[in-house]
């Protein structure tokens, strides 16, 4: 048999969504953020809503998401995200909106964009990318940095009398009652993917329904502001941001 | 027959957003313009016109959602009083950079800081100079009636959308608390969602359809030379603005020795001094600009050998003084009086500013 009379089209069991453009990713190697676009573009696409859907994206190493996913997007101001998106599902009540925002965006300068637009339930799905740390500026202290870690703006490690404390920002998410869905998940593994999809499916098809403010956070590494490879980013995240960042739903309804 | 109503400046705000077909109000109660959102939030224009109403979290939120239902292609604004302004700039330099139509109302209140709830212009250069970062511009208003609060609702977002970039009405809290009697549009339709992509669908994010590449909103190039092009284009649009809509009041000017410069509830009290003053016997007329940017400067010039002066008038320090400095350019005699802080200057107080400045000694 030839190789020719393999590649077929009815043998294919996995393929680029086609919501992913062809543009090659800015991201460093082994990042989460390419990742997680992935597995959204492959929801965008089998949920057969890529001409109503609306991103919108944040000021971090994801400012250029909108190179990657071929859909409507609009930039957002550091930290701005939940509040263009609330406009956009008032204005636009049978479209799908989404942010994607870093740990520096969502829980630091716009901590309270996110709060208040999760306070009112908008009819809106956000995905926080939690890789403790602000990547895109070369690895500053992110409000999520754990205690003792190192980081160009706390280069002898979080101190927690000095800096404060890692924020949990989607426990306290969870809390609101305008949020329908919250769920800590990551990327690093097969089976992580594969979860990560499954609370991204009904994430999405929330917000279609218009349930609520459906909140997910991937827990995540950022192998170059962190200075390690992508593989002892790996365990170090499974290491240590797990147990302050465990995994698993806060809330579902 | 047309419809009139006795309103307060603000309330005609409310009233001129309804009925001109605005898609959405973004706002904050910052007082003397909080009426604009308790008017909104009364008359439930979302049963009416379908109208999204809703108070922001704060003013940085209101105007990003401003930022967001501009870039969707909806008709949407804002209001504020200075300090919420100064919040607003970020959004409002965003908007300018994304090239997006928006309508944002200041009813400005003296400063800095904190400042007081009285009426003042001391936001002038913030509004006409930029106000927050980058080389943009806005369109800038500037309505002396409550008929023209009325009117400039609908003259803001047709300019907006026009040339793609976000306008201002420049009030204060004079014009945004009195009462006048206002004549009321029609209703205008707002568009349909449809309308929407046909008029704007080359650049709004309204879904990306399989007929079209995807619209995105930006205001970002990291490219040094395609950022300049970009820049140079801007100013292009604006050179644009200035030729085509410059906007302005002559009153008693034809035969006149001195020339008032005011604006807005300024440019009221100085209709009462040129009455005055032409009472007196001193030959003086009024100049009222309409639009702040772009600035009536050919008109200024065209009085310069004609007149011996010019006096502004202003709520401030003396901001748009400048303006008429530079517009002259030495060529004849320009001076400021004003109050600051929410001190209304009198009719009595400008004839002998004039009188002081010109006339005497
Ligand atoms: C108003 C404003 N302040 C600061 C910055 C600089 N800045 C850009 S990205 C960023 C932090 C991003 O960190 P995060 O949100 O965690 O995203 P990551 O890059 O880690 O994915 C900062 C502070 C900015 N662009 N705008
Ligand atoms: S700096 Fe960090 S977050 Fe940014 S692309 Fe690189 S690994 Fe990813
Ligand atoms: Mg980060």
């Amino acid at each position: 048999m030839d190789v020719k009379d393999i590649i077929k089209k009815e043998n294919f069991v996995y393929g680029k969504s086609k919501v992913l453009t062809d543009n090659p990713m800015h991201y460093c190697p082994g990042c989460t953020h390419g990742v997680v676009h992935k597995v959204l573009a492959e929801v965008i696409e089998e949920l057969d809503i890529q001409d109503k859907t609306i991103g919108v994206s944040p000021v971090g190493c994801a400012v250029l998401a909108y190179n990657y996913l071929d859909i409507d997007w609009h930039e957002a101001a550091h930290g701005r995200a939940p509040a263009l998106a609330s406009a956009i599902n008032r204005l636009y009540p049978d479209k799908f909106v989404f942010t994607y925002q870093g740990d520096g965006d969502l829980a630091s300068i716009g901590a309270a964009e996110i709060m208040h637009a999760c306070n009112r339930g908008e009819k809106q799905l956000t995905i926080f990318i939690n890789n403790a740390i602000y990547g895109m500026t070369g690895g500053q202290m992110a409000p999520t940095t754990l205690e003792g870690m190192k980081t160009a703006t706390s280069p002898y490690g979080r101190n927690v009398a000095l800096h404060g404390y890692p924020l949990q920002i989607t426990e306290l998410i969870a809390q609101l009652p305008g949020t329908c869905y919250v769920t800590r998940q990551s990327a690093h593994t097969p089976g992580a993917v594969r979860k990560l999809k499954q609370a991204m499916l009904k994430a999405v098809k929330n917000t279609l329904e218009r349930k609520g403010t459906s909140f997910i956070e991937v827990v995540a590494t950022c192998n170059s502001g962190w200075k390690q490879s992508p593989v002892d980013s790996n365990k170090w995240m499974v290491e240590n941001m797990f147990p302050k960042y465990p995994l698993g739903d806060m809330k579902d309804i | 027959m047309a419809d009139y109503m006795l309103m307060k400046g603000n309330e005609a705000i409310a009233e001129a957003a309804i009925r001109c077909g605005c898609d959405g109000y973004f706002g904050y109660p910052i007082t003397p313009q909080s009426e604009i959102l308790e008017t909104l939030a009364l008359r439930k224009p979302w049963e009416e016109t379908g109208m999204v109403v809703l108070q922001a979290e704060s003013e940085i939120a209101s105007i990003n959602m401003v930022y967001a239902g501009a870039g969707c292609g909806k008709k949407v604004m804002t209001s504020s009083s200075s300090p919420g302004i100064s919040l607003k700039q970020e959004g409002i330099t965003y908007i300018a950079g994304a090239e997006l139509p928006c309508l944002i109302v200041n009813v400005v209140r003296g400063g800095p800081g904190l400042g007081t709830i009285q009426p003042a212009q001391s936001d002038y250069f913030q509004a006409v100079k930029g106000g927050g970062h980058g080389d943009y511009r806005l369109i800038v208003l500037a309505p002396a009636s409550v008929q023209e609060m009325y009117d400039f609702v609908d003259l803001g977002f047709e300019l907006a959308f026009k040339y793609r970039n976000p306008a201002m009405i420049l009030s204060d809290g004079v014009i945004g608390q009195m009462m006048e009697k206002v004549k009321v549009g029609e209703y205008k339709k707002r568009l349909t969602d449809q309308e929407i992509v046909e008029r704007y669908g080359s650049w709004a994010t309204t879904g990306k359809t399989p007929n079209r590449q995807r619209n995105i909103i930006t205001s970002l190039d990291l490219d040094a030379n395609r950022q300049e092009q970009f820049n140079l284009k801007l100013q292009r649009k604006y050179r644009e603005i200035e030729e085509n809509e410059t906007r302005f009041e002559l009153i008693n000017c034809d035969d006149a020795d001195y020339i008032l410069v005011a604006y807005g509830s300024s440019s009221r009290i100085c209709q009462k001094a040129v009455d005055l003053c032409r009472e007196k016997g001193i030959k003086v007329g009024l100049l009222r600009p309409i639009t702040l940017f772009p600035f009536p400067t050919k008109a200024i010039q065209s009085f310069v050998g004609k007149v011996k002066g010019f006096l502004t008038v202003e709520m401030s320090a003396g901001q748009m003084v400048e303006d008429v400095r530079l517009a002259v350019n030495g060529q004849c005699r320009v001076e400021h009086f004003g109050h600051m802080g929410g001190v209304i200057p009198s009719p009595n107080e400008v004839v002998k500013a004039l009188e002081d400045n010109f006339i005497k000694g």
